[in-house]
């Protein structure tokens, strides 16, 4: 059951092709807006880059949360989900990785491009994918929470920002940390095994907490 | 023949509770005053000058105590909160939603006295270090959970979501100021630590007298808001239409 919602989820958004376009495009113009902003000068944007690239990515992951559930929660699918004998981790579960490979992995991809923008060097594009790969998916676990909890409610989009981006601070220090890290010359690894840390501690009790908030939501 | 007790649990059905609040409050806001004006007059007249800051340090009289409120109440809100949704026990989901807004004007507060102590002291209002930006987070998550709890009609579901947010939260917070500590360790430009203050025996005494007036000012406050908020939610029951009649 498991993979069978996974392939589910990822039929329906490609089925949905634009938006998952549209949070890529969203993460391409976000980025883009601060060189304009700033000023062209290499040696600013290779400072500003871990940052910019790290914030656009919180930013796209979060707009792209209210569809984790919100579809299935409309037609009535989430509350059969979660009347079958499956424990709900496991759906939940299934429906981090769903977002995860459709709204965060394109991101992953297209970094490397965006730092090609900010001037920074292959050693840096290689840490930038990396620290992404490890930090994306904890912005999936973690936003699913904020995107359980607002269910349904009016305003959900902005709510879920204010209840998610707190949340997500310590990913942006340790990913942007390494990035830096890397631009600097002082070793990546620390920043690396911090990432990995969180999304091990994330992995095991977010969706406990996701799926206590779905109960809550759809009752 | 055993002992008559008393039960305590009695005073967890709001009917019960909603009286003893009404009771309860003179006998914390009454010391709570008195005890802020002895504070004060402490902390202006009896605590001599600092060294170092001059008289500047005086706001710490309520810098500190502040923003040990808002740290203290956030889990003590989460504590309510897991209580609440643990035993469906309404009253405590009631507690933590009239703390939330005691906690989030105290680390408020904090915040701005500490740029105003700051300015004289450090030169600048505002340093991104780490204490200073972990309150500022802290204060990110009152907010989260106030509007939260706002924007769900349902009393029921604002409060379950409201506790498992705060609980959510409480986890976070160590990982949270410990990532602000490592992160600020990396810049080091911004690392500024204040200067040891040596304490006299009067200011020690403001400080200790003005926090127990924040306590227990946070008690009488809390206790008035959660007959409110049982007003308004108990607005059918009979006993509430005995009770204000």
């Amino acid at each position: 059951m498991f993979g069978w919602l996974v392939w589910r989820d990822l039929v329906l958004a490609w089925r949905r092709r634009s938006d998952v376009l549209a949070t890529v495009f969203f993460f391409i113009i976000v980025t883009s807006l601060f060189p304009l902003g700033i000023g062209p000068e290499p040696e600013t944007l290779r400072t500003i880059a871990p940052g910019v690239v790290w914030v656009a990515a919180l930013l796209a992951s979060m707009l792209s949360l209210g569809r984790m559930f919100g579809n299935d929660f409309q037609d009535g699918t989430l509350e059969q989900l979660l009347l079958t004998p499956q424990p709900a981790f496991l759906v939940v579960l299934a429906k981090i990785l769903a977002h995860w490979l459709v709204s965060e992995l394109p991101l992953v991809v297209i970094a490397p491009l965006l730092g090609l923008q900010f001037g920074l060097s292959e050693n840096t594009l290689v840490i930038v994918v990396v620290s992404l790969l490890l930090g994306t998916p904890v912005l999936s676990v973690i936003g699913s929470i904020g995107a359980a909890l607002t269910l349904g409610l009016r305003a959900a989009n902005v709510l879920v920002a204010l209840l998610v981006l707190p949340l997500y601070i310590p990913v942006l220090i340790f990913g942007s940390g390494a990035v830096q890290a890397s631009v600097t010359g002082t070793g990546t690894q620390a920043w690396l095994l911090l990432l990995g840390a969180t999304l091990t501690i994330s992995l095991v009790f977010a969706p406990w907490a996701t799926s206590a908030a779905l109960r809550i939501s759809v009752e | 023949m055993s002992k008559q007790r008393t039960n305590w649990y009695k005073y967890a059905a709001p009917a019960n509770f909603y009286p003893l609040a009404g009771k309860m409050i003179p006998v914390f806001a009454v010391p709570a005053a008195l005890l802020f004006v002895i504070g004060m007059y402490v902390g202006f007249f009896v605590a001599p000058t600092e060294s170092a800051q001059g008289e500047s340090y005086r706001i710490l009289f309520i810098h500190v105590p502040a923003a040990w409120m808002g740290m203290f109440l956030y889990v003590l809100l989460a504590f309510y909160a897991g209580l609440g949704w643990a035993f469906n026990a309404r009253l405590a989901s009631m507690m933590a939603t009239a703390i939330a807004p005691t906690g989030a004007i105290f680390t408020l507060i904090s915040l701005i006295t500490g740029a105003l102590w700051g300015k004289p002291a450090w030169g600048v209002y505002w340093v991104w270090d780490a204490r200073m930006t972990s309150t500022l987070i802290l204060m990110f998550l009152y907010i989260g959970f106030i509007s939260l709890q706002s924007s769900i009609e349902d009393p029921r579901r604002s409060d379950r979501a409201g506790a498992v947010l705060a609980l959510v939260g409480v986890i976070n917070v160590p990982i949270i100021y410990f990532s602000v500590q490592w992160w600020n360790s990396l810049h080091q430009g911004a690392t500024i630590t204040a200067t040891k203050i040596k304490m006299a025996p009067s200011m020690f005494a403001a400080m200790i007298i003005m926090t127990a007036a924040c306590w227990i000012y946070s008690i009488a406050v809390v206790l008035v808001r959660v007959r409110y908020i049982i007003r308004e939610r108990e607005q059918e029951s009979p006993w509430l239409a005995e009770v204000t009649a």
